[in-house]
């Protein structure tokens, strides 16, 4: 604490102490949370100015989980990169991987299977689902409902999981993607098990939505809970959910419509207040407009190759040039910016995180809050640490 | 695009506010490391012949030295015209003491925590960023280890059982103590003030 020197001094006998002022306006007190702390998703630290209970400043520390990622990709051949790109936002594994191939793909001029692609948007949707069932999980319990409404998100995304394990071989590090198309061809009973559970899964957010979006507890908790506005959001190079909450209509699915996008029907939600309770409600729109799009790609998926059969994989030697990938992730654009030289492995080899610049504004909307809001709207703003260090 | 470095922040704010272009999302900052390159190059030059006769073309090989530098890049779109990606670069003048740039994080805050990052990993100062420091590694690391001559420190290898590559590498940066630690008898462990552990045999 910042001894205050308005306070009057007891110098009797040589003593030295202040005497206890009972307004205690205008001292500061600081306070570091985490990087152990169970509210911060991972290895993240924030230290936090206190004006009685109100942030007054808040600087987030991070990089407890750096390895140099980037490094590892330039020192590894463009395939060997593939299971690295997993391990960023380990519950997004799918999406990582269909960046990297989509960065890879547009830097060699490789083109892909129908099939694929279809299979590329299925799994995609599914990450999404998964994510955001888990984060309205996650923001329960920041909010301090333990247990009830996060074991139900993880019921649901342990199914979506079964799926991943019976494709790919891993729950989460699925390591799928590759340039030219998909690594396993789907059997028809794996596409099958898909539509079942893409049709039970409205049901489940319909019983997700009755015992939480009117939530009196909730409401209270998120509702004019960090505010953000779309013009400093923007600004701020801020994506994904969290941006379409202050109301700005940016999907990159919409907007570069990348594989097969744009044959699909689907809405974006947007928010009108930008506050945190926008943010769990986009999640939840969201969701529902992901299974419409599982709908529509699980009854149009055709037959046909799965990988593109003059794809090359290994001994891949890019002519030199540059390529931006980028796809719209649950938690908004990841990007992959590649420099090739000609060897086989890349020159530069660059991740844009969303995670990482979402938390840009982290302080702007924790002021003037407590720090109980702010473990809320670190909750809502959604991060995964294995993406912010790298 | 190639930016000057003296004019960067102005061609910036033209571009974010343009109603044209309308560049209002950065949405990636990132470092390129490009180091002196030798390069040799095979040139024809014209020489006197000793003997007096017409010069003639000789074939020679010359060598020069490509100097470095350290590159930004930024991808730009726009989210009101849907436009993009334009992509600025700007150079530094070399890759030691003058590794200088203008900072952009005024005109899109989105640069803020990525040019900290080229800042950490790379080494180019951002002039004009209001909270410069190091973000992913701690702050008293003092090399950048994007750099492509970046060579990883020695000892920042710990194994409890070190062994092949890594107790070698331990013995070069702890020579007495690794000698100490050879499997002769009575010898006490870390000697030499080298940290515990470091180079125990491998056989206890």
């Amino acid at each position: 604490m910042i001894e205050s020197p308005s306070s009057p001094l007891i110098e009797s006998a040589g003593s030295r102490v202040r005497a206890v002022q009972d307004d205690f306006h205008g001292d500061l007190l600081e306070i570091s949370m985490g990087p152990h702390h169970p509210s911060t998703h991972g290895v993240f630290r924030m230290i936090a100015t206190l004006d009685g209970e109100a942030i007054v400043k808040l600087k987030p520390v991070f990089g407890y989980l750096h390895r140099n990622h980037e490094k590892l990709g330039e020192n590894t051949t463009y395939l060997g990169s593939m299971p690295y790109t997993d391990r960023l936002d380990y519950l997004n594994s799918m999406t990582n991987n269909w960046a990297y191939a989509l960065a890879v793909e547009k830097l060699i001029g490789q083109p892909v299977p129908e099939r694929a692609e279809y299979v590329r948007v299925i799994l995609a949707e599914l990450t999404r689902l998964q994510n955001h069932t888990c984060l309205a999980g996650f923001l329960m319990q920041d909010c301090g409902c333990s247990g009830t409404p996060l074991m139900y998100a993880f019921r649901e995304r342990e199914k979506i999981l079964d799926l991943f394990e019976s494709l790919s071989g891993s729950r989460m590090m699925c390591n799928y993607q590759r340039f030219g198309g998909c690594r396993v061809d789907p059997p028809s009973e794996w596409l099958e098990a898909a539509r079942r559970l893409t049709e039970g899964y409205g049901a489940f957010l319909d019983e997700y939505e009755a015992l939480l979006t009117r939530n009196e507890i909730l409401m209270a908790r998120t509702q004019g809970v960090g505010r953000l506005g779309p013009e400093l959001a923007v600004n701020s190079g801020i994506t994904g959910p969290m941006l379409r909450a202050t109301g700005v209509a940016y999907d990159i699915r919409k907007v570069d419509g990348y594989g097969i996008y744009p044959r699909f029907t689907f809405r974006v939600p947007l928010g009108a207040h930008g506050d945190t309770y926008d943010r769990y409600m986009i999640r939840i729109l969201e969701a529902r407009e992901s299974i419409s799009i599982l709908r529509q790609a699980l009854k149009d998926i055709p037959a046909g190759p799965i990988m593109d059969p003059k794809a090359k994989l290994r001994g891949l030697r890019p002519k030199p040039g540059e390529a931006y990938g980028r796809i719209e992730g649950p938690k908004g654009e990841i990007g992959f910016y590649l420099i090739s030289d000609g060897s086989p492995n890349p020159y530069r080899y660059r991740i844009r995180p969303p995670s990482f610049v979402n938390l840009t504004l982290l302080e702007d909307l924790c002021l003037g809050h407590t720090v109980a809001d702010a473990v809320v709207i670190l909750g809502s703003i959604d991060i995964v640490l294995g993406e912010v260090d790298r | 695009m190639l930016l000057g470095a003296s004019r960067a922040s102005e061609i910036a704010r033209f571009l974010r506010d343009d109603e044209a272009l309308k560049l209002d999302y950065c949405s990636n900052v990132t470092g390129v490391d490009w180091p002196e390159k030798e390069i040799v190059e095979t040139v024809r030059v014209e020489t006197p012949d000793p003997e007096g006769g017409a010069p003639k073309l000789v074939d020679t090989k010359v060598k020069r030295i490509q100097p470095g530098c350290l590159e930004v890049v930024y991808h730009l779109y726009s989210m009101s015209r849907g436009i993009g990606p334009v992509i600025l670069r700007m150079r530094t003048e070399n890759r030691t003491d003058r590794a200088v740039l203008p900072s952009l994080t005024p005109v899109w805050r989105a640069c803020e925590f990525q040019e900290r990052e080229v800042f950490d990993l790379f080494g180019v100062v951002f002039e004009g960023h209001p909270d410069l420091r190091r973000i992913l590694m701690w702050d008293e690391f003092k090399d950048h280890p994007m750099r492509k001559d970046f060579t990883e420190p020695d000892d920042y290898e710990w194994e409890p059982t070190p062994h092949d590559e890594v107790l070698s590498k331990a013995g070069r940066h702890y020579p007495e103590s690794a000698q100490a630690a050879q499997p002769e008898k009575n010898a006490a462990p870390g000697a030499g003030g080298a940290p515990q552990g470091a180079v125990k045999p491998a056989s206890q």
